[in-house]
């Protein structure tokens, strides 16, 4: 690790005022992303600004239409919360599928959302329920926000303090993890709300991203039978020694079967 | 004491302290004036170093010293040697490149130390290495262990331009040509056994310290065999007498053959220190393991089995190219050429004839893990037992069955180095069907095609041989207050010693465990030593831990029998007490000890005290041997696999400890599974290793192992006085055939005819794909 200065916030203002102040300034939220490439020369940030004080930040607040989580909820929260489970079981289940144990006590929402890592959980639940991300600055759709590979609509020193998700009719998340990192070799997460079909994709791409022929072919019959012929593009697809681009593409038609079927 | 004694579930006394970070690791060693060392590695897989400049890093703030290749070479600092000589095809000695403590001239694989940097803290160390110039001029790169030794392929080194470092044959070809001559049915098996890293939990890591008054060096390392890495350090590194060494190892957490010898770093901090002044620590991190650790297995096997029509096996051939990496290491022969009787397994095969090439590529070097070549062999003949079954239509097992050597053939001089003393075979296979219910398979594969699954049935019956040759020390010395320390020359890396000696010590001496302490790993302390691997300690340890023992009441007999004042022949020694022969008259081992020490009340001629050691060399091996079977679920539109099922029925002689025996088989299969379903150290066509680290090289996890239903069929060895065959890598030399059995048979039912591990998901899933795709044409 290289040196860094180390800021404790003590609250939203004070940390955005910092990152302000300071040159090559990170938040540190849950630091299950950061810290370890720190720890191998990899990133080298010369200022954290550590928000894992700042109350403000953490908490969920569930009323009939939304789930409203914290950018400083840790996952086990979400995959506890009583509230989310009932609201959207997806988004508990889903939570309750990032890394192991000691990630989840860890990892929160807002890092995972600011990191944008191609093959992480969270981004599918945000895009796949057409959550809004609010900033200390302005509200963004997710439709807007992820941008490519651990890129983002944020700005420079602009800090994530909550997410707030539609509840869908029914959702579902499946993954089919990387065996060594229990990463996404693929993801995916469909919802139905209304007439409106969200079928997105982790891990397969640069970012998440949604995926029409499914969406189209689900609008017209939410049935795994709708999307048994659809078969997505291998072109462009991320490739690796997990998994090829080809079969991450056949992955794709599988898990959103799997998706559709135990969505609830 | 017979509570605390051999044969009982006794929990692990060193538990307590481990699993409440108490241990005392290699890191955890605190010294005055304790200073860093970082190795700079190369990022090339082959290069030639045209300069290696030192000169900024030098100057960095805290550095103390940058040491080279050609620092080495000036310090007249040795290199490696293996532990054993091999020739090549035409009898000239193997070829052995230099396999210096720092590389000079060129680098041969991704991550040859090239640079020491010692600074006063770690971060400065690490400042300064990234400071050190090195010109590299890269040069082709030779991958892939089955075109090693093909014409083409780029020589690793000038002195063995078709990359062969030596080529080992055993068994009887000409009578094995004669049996596949004569042989109605041949069957052929071509196997590629992947590569793995032996990942401890705890990284390697060592501290030197010189001492100028005395001359000597003292070395703390994580390693598994102390004296033998002393012997390195003095006579193939530093180049002095062994006396002016001493290595510590202090608790090890997980070795599995990768803390063997053989590693630099080793010498590199001693040297270090005399140059500094100071003591030099370097602790690898789990990056770097993946880089600087031994990797292992890595073959490429053709096996041919002939049978006669009725199933029964004529002979057996095998080819292997074995894959040694850049250089020989010090362990690097062994794995591919001194476990092969495993290959004529548990089965009467009247001829054998096998040839192993070993050959050079531009890879980290491969070395001993857990098994190291036993389950290797055991998966060249069970699969193609497997193979032989599946051509000739008959059920695997009863193809087992047939061709077992039968108890009553006990001693069995196999067609291939192994002479088994004992065990009984049919009685261990007709165990592991039953506990499996190999008959209700059928109905468990239909259940799981009615859920889109395809199951399959895998089995191995695996033997080895454990405790061979070497000797290894005991040593029982009682204080004043009759409290007992025990030194034995295996040192643990989390096996258990602590809890198995003092279970020695209950049954052998009777004593109370509180009062009993091991010791273990120091030079110093232990006055020989050989060290753990090989599934040898209980054994061959325990039997020399016997000796002393049987000495110690020796001496105490005559003791006791002055102060009982009866004769020695009246006494009998029972539970920790002499007793008068036919009276409640007794006095306690302890009080004897005690007062071994009253020297003025001793009899004429007793030398005061009550201390014994003794060294144990078994005459001849043990055979620890187990029937595995396990049943695999594979999801054919993802190509995830399962093992969902798995009984074992071992013959680990006779047990010291149920519990420990139960815990070193479950991490056996671990690691056996691992490598089939998940495991594997890739490189990319550069030589850059892909799997560098845990987000890329797939451990096996709690949640990937089944319920491991463990039965026993322990026959006692006759090869040592305790019985006692050998547990360490039993687990592993059965679940690598076993597993890969499973898997196969689930791909069979899928049209899959052939498949090599490891069974990730995507390789499974084109597997079925290419087979069920196949006969449109």
């Amino acid at each position: 690790m290289y040196e860094f200065d180390y800021h404790k916030a003590k609250n939203v203002k004070d940390a955005v005022a910092i990152a302000k102040k300071q040159d090559e300034a990170k938040y540190l939220a849950g630091g299950m992303s950061l810290v370890p490439p720190m720890k191998l020369r990899l990133a080298k940030p010369g200022n954290l600004i550590d928000l894992n004080e700042v109350g403000e930040l953490a908490g969920i607040k569930v009323d009939g239409k939304t789930v409203a989580v914290g950018a400083m909820t840790r996952h086990e929260s979400v995959a506890e919360s009583k509230d989310v489970k009932k609201a959207i079981p997806a988004l508990a289940k889903l939570a309750g599928g990032i890394g192991d144990p000691q990630v989840r006590h860890r990892g929160t929402i807002g890092g995972s959302l600011a990191n944008s890592d191609p093959a992480a959980c969270y981004p599918t639940a945000v895009l796949g329920l057409g959550a809004t991300i609010e900033t200390d600055q302005r509200k963004i759709a997710a439709d807007d926000f992820f941008t490519g590979l651990f890129e983002t609509a944020l700005k420079e020193g602009e800090l994530i303090t909550k997410v707030v998700f539609p509840v869908p009719d029914k959702a579902c998340y499946i993954k089919f993890p990387n065996p060594a990192s229990r990463f996404s070799i693929v993801g995916v997460f469909v919802s139905k709300k209304g007439n409106e079909v969200r079928c997105v994709v982790t891990g397969a791409g640069p970012c998440v991203f949604r995926v029409k022929g499914i969406e189209d072919a689900l609008k017209k019959d939410f049935s795994p039978k709708a999307i048994e012929n659809y078969k997505h593009p291998a072109s462009g697809l991320n490739s690796d020694i997990h998994g090829s681009a080809e079969y991450r593409a056949h992955l794709i038609t599988v898990l959103a079967k799997r998706a559709v079927a135990g969505a609830e | 004491m017979r509570e605390f004694g051999v044969g009982q579930s006794v929990p692990r006394y060193e538990d307590a302290r481990l699993l409440r970070g108490l241990g005392r690791y290699t890191d955890d060693i605190q010294l005055a004036g304790l200073v860093h060392a970082v190795v700079l590695r190369s990022p090339h897989a082959h290069a030639r170093l045209r300069a290696v400049d030192t000169a900024a890093a030098k100057a960095a703030p805290g550095v103390l010293a940058v040491l080279t290749g050609a620092d080495a070479d000036a310090a007249g600092m040795g290199t490696v040697q293996p532990m054993v000589p091999r020739q090549r095809r035409d009898g000239s000695p193997m070829v052995l490149p230099r396999y210096r403590v720092l590389a000079l001239g060129k680098v041969a694989r991704i991550g040859d130390p090239v640079a020491l940097i010692v600074a006063e803290t770690l971060t400065q160390a690490k400042d300064a290495a990234e400071l050190v110039a090195v010109d590299y001029e890269p040069l082709p790169v030779t991958l892939g262990t089955a075109t090693l030794t093909r014409p083409g392929s780029a020589a690793v080194w000038p002195e063995a331009p078709d990359n062969v470092s030596f080529v080992f044959a055993l068994g009887d070809r000409a009578k094995t040509d004669a049996a596949f001559a004569a042989a109605p049915h041949i069957v052929k098996v071509e196997n590629t056994i992947s590569r793995v890293a032996g990942c401890a939990l705890e990284p390697r890591g060592a501290i030197g310290s010189y001492d100028p008054v005395e001359d000597r060096y003292t070395v703390w390392a994580t390693v598994q065999q102390p004296h033998q890495s002393q012997a390195q350090l003095a006579g193939e590194f530093l180049r002095v007498p062994p006396a002016k060494v001493r290595v510590i190892a202090p608790d090890v957490g997980g070795g599995f053959g990768v803390k063997g010898t053989g590693y630099v770093e080793l010498g590199l901090v001693a040297w270090a220190s005399r140059v500094v002044g100071r003591p030099v620590k370097w602790m690898s991190e789990r990056s770097e393991a993946f880089l600087c650790d031994d990797q292992a297995r890595d073959n490429v096997t053709s096996a041919e089995l002939a049978l006669d029509r009725d199933g029964k096996f004529l002979g057996f051939r095998v080819r292997t190219i074995a894959n040694l990496g850049a250089y020989v290491g010090s362990a690097g022969p062994l794995p591919p050429t001194v476990n092969l009787g495993g290959l004529v397994g548990v089965y009467t095969i009247p001829a054998c004839d096998v040839e192993v090439t070993a050959a050079f590529s531009n890879t980290v070097p491969t070395a001993a893990y857990r098994g190291a070549g036993r389950p290797e062999a055991s998966f060249a003949i069970e699969s193609a037992i497997d193979r032989a079954a599946r051509e000739l239509g008959i059920d695997r097992a009863e193809l087992r069955r047939r061709n077992l050597i039968p108890p009553t053939a006990m001693p069995y001089k196999t067609a291939l180095t192994f002479n088994f003393d004992s065990g009984d075979f049919p009685t261990g296979l007709a165990k592991a069907l039953a506990a499996a219910d190999w008959p209700g398979f059928a109905a468990r594969r239909r259940a799981a095609a009615a859920t889109g699954k395809l199951r399959g049935i895998g089995i191995a019956y695996a033997i080895e041989q454990a405790g061979a040759g070497l000797e290894e020390t005991a040593e029982v010395r009682f204080d004043r207050s009759g409290f007992a320390t025990l030194f034995s020359g295996s040192s643990p890396h989390g096996q258990g010693h602590e809890t198995m000696y003092k279970q020695f010590a209950a049954t052998f001496l009777g004593l109370d465990p509180a009062n009993v302490r091991l010791v273990t790993g120091d030079t110093d302390q232990v006055f020989h030593g050989i060290g753990t691997f090989g599934s040898r300690s209980a054994a061959v340890g325990g039997a020399a831990m016997r000796l002393a023992a049987e000495r110690i009441v020796v001496k105490a007999r005559k003791l006791a029998a002055h102060m009982l004042e009866v004769a020695e022949t009246d006494l009998a020694f029972e539970a920790g007490s002499f007793r008068v022969a036919g009276t409640d008259r007794t006095i306690a081992l302890t009080e004897v000890a005690k007062a071994s020490y009253r020297t003025f009340t001793l009899p004429r001629g007793f030398e005061p005290g009550l201390t014994e050691r003794a060294t144990f060399v078994p005459s001849a091996p043990t055979f620890p041997n187990g029937c595995h079977v396990c049943e695999a679920e594979i999801d054919p539109e993802t190509g995830a696999t399962a093992i969902v099922r798995y009984t074992v029925v071992d013959d680990v002689g006779r047990v010291v400890n149920p519990l420990m025996v139960k815990g070193q088989l479950h991490g056996g299969i671990a690691q056996g599974l691992g490598q089939v379903l998940l495991e594997e150290v890739r490189y990319d066509a550069d030589g850059q290793l892909l799997t560098a680290s845990f987000m890329d090289y797939a451990m096996p996890r709690a949640e990937d192992i089944p319920d491991i239903a463990i039965e026993t069929n322990d026959v006692p060895s006759t090869t040592n006085p305790l019985g006692i065959k050998g547990a360490g890598e039993a687990g592993t030399v059965g679940a690598l055939p076993a597993v890969m059995s499973a898997v196969v048979d689930a791909l069979a039912s899928a049209g899959v005819r052939h498949f090599d591990m490891p069974a990730t998901p995507e390789r499974v899933w084109r597997a079925i794909r290419t087979a069920t795709a196949g006969p449109r044409a």
